[in-house]
């Protein structure tokens, strides 16, 4: 049997699902950044697949995830340190608890 | 119907994503969600492996399984020395996330089993590093040094703005 190009969009479109239904139920900000990153993730998968199967002569969809990776790595990075400084605030990171930074 | 061990690989990294990438949004613990990321991005680094992505691959395994995991980890270790409990279940929540999934992973997947890519192309050999290196100090047509300058600006500012943020007042 041979491997299609749709296998790989139903792989990606499930990871980015899972995503989602993270970043809705989960109330921890760094469980939250982790479904952030999956999606990002799931992006990056699709860029690649679509690159190889239907423009294989070209290479947009390559440097494309290969920017999205520096780019959430970078993002990563400030989310994290905005997260401890939360955390060295408040001392709580659960998402119900950021609305006392208003006052 | 021949299964060769080409199609196995396949197999393995697609269960792989998708029971760690459920895996990491269900489990009720930080760290764990943390390890099972890690896993999901070996086998996305195995999927750019398998398309012959090797130089995405090196990068999505140093980048991100090597560099973003060790700093989740430490900041997760950092941020949850006193709130050991697990977090709370919300029923209303858990079932608006569930449905909005579902519901959303039922469409998407229809719509791209059913529609027509038009032809595609067999998986075709490496991409030559050379290639690669060429693409991305050119400054000419699909070439990217602009690109790699914006980020390496967007990473200094990263930098930066990181020290700002968390350095001790």
């Amino acid at each position: 049997m041979e491997i299609k190009m749709e296998y790989y969009l139903v792989i990606s479109t499930i990871m980015l699902f899972a995503g989602i239904y993270g970043f809705i139920t989960r109330r921890n900000l760094l469980a939250v950044l982790i479904s952030v990153e999956l999606m990002l993730n799931s992006v990056d998968i699709n860029f690649v697949v679509f690159n190889r199967f239907l423009f294989p002569g070209e290479m947009e969809g390559f440097f494309f995830a290969l920017f999205a990776i520096g780019v959430s790595a970078a993002e990563t990075a400030v989310a994290i340190a905005i997260i401890i400084n939360i955390y060295r605030n408040i001392r709580d990171i659960q998402v119900r608890h950021l609305d006392r930074m208003k006052h | 119907m021949q299964i060769t061990i080409h199609e196995i690989v396949f197999f393995i990294l697609a269960a792989v994503i998708i029971g760690c990438s459920v895996l990491a949004v269900t489990t009720r613990r930080i760290l764990r969600s943390a390890t099972y990321l890690l896993f999901v991005l070996f086998a996305t680094a195995g999927i750019y492996f398998y398309l012959s992505y090797s130089f995405l691959g090196a990068v999505q395994l140093t980048v991100y399984a090597g560099g973003i995991i060790v700093l989740y980890v430490f900041s997760i270790l950092l941020t949850s020395a006193d709130n050991r409990r697990v977090e709370k279940f919300l029923l209303g929540r858990f079932f608006a996330g569930l449905v909005a999934a579902l519901a959303g992973a039922a469409i998407c997947v229809y719509l791209t089993v059913t529609h027509s890519f038009g032809p595609t192309y067999p998986l075709g050999g490496e991409l030559p590093m050379s290639i690669i290196g060429e693409a991305l100090m050119g400054t000419g047509k699909y070439q990217y040094l602009l690109p790699f300058e914006v980020i390496s600006i967007l990473l200094l500012a990263c930098i930066v703005g990181g020290i700002l943020i968390a350095r001790k007042r």
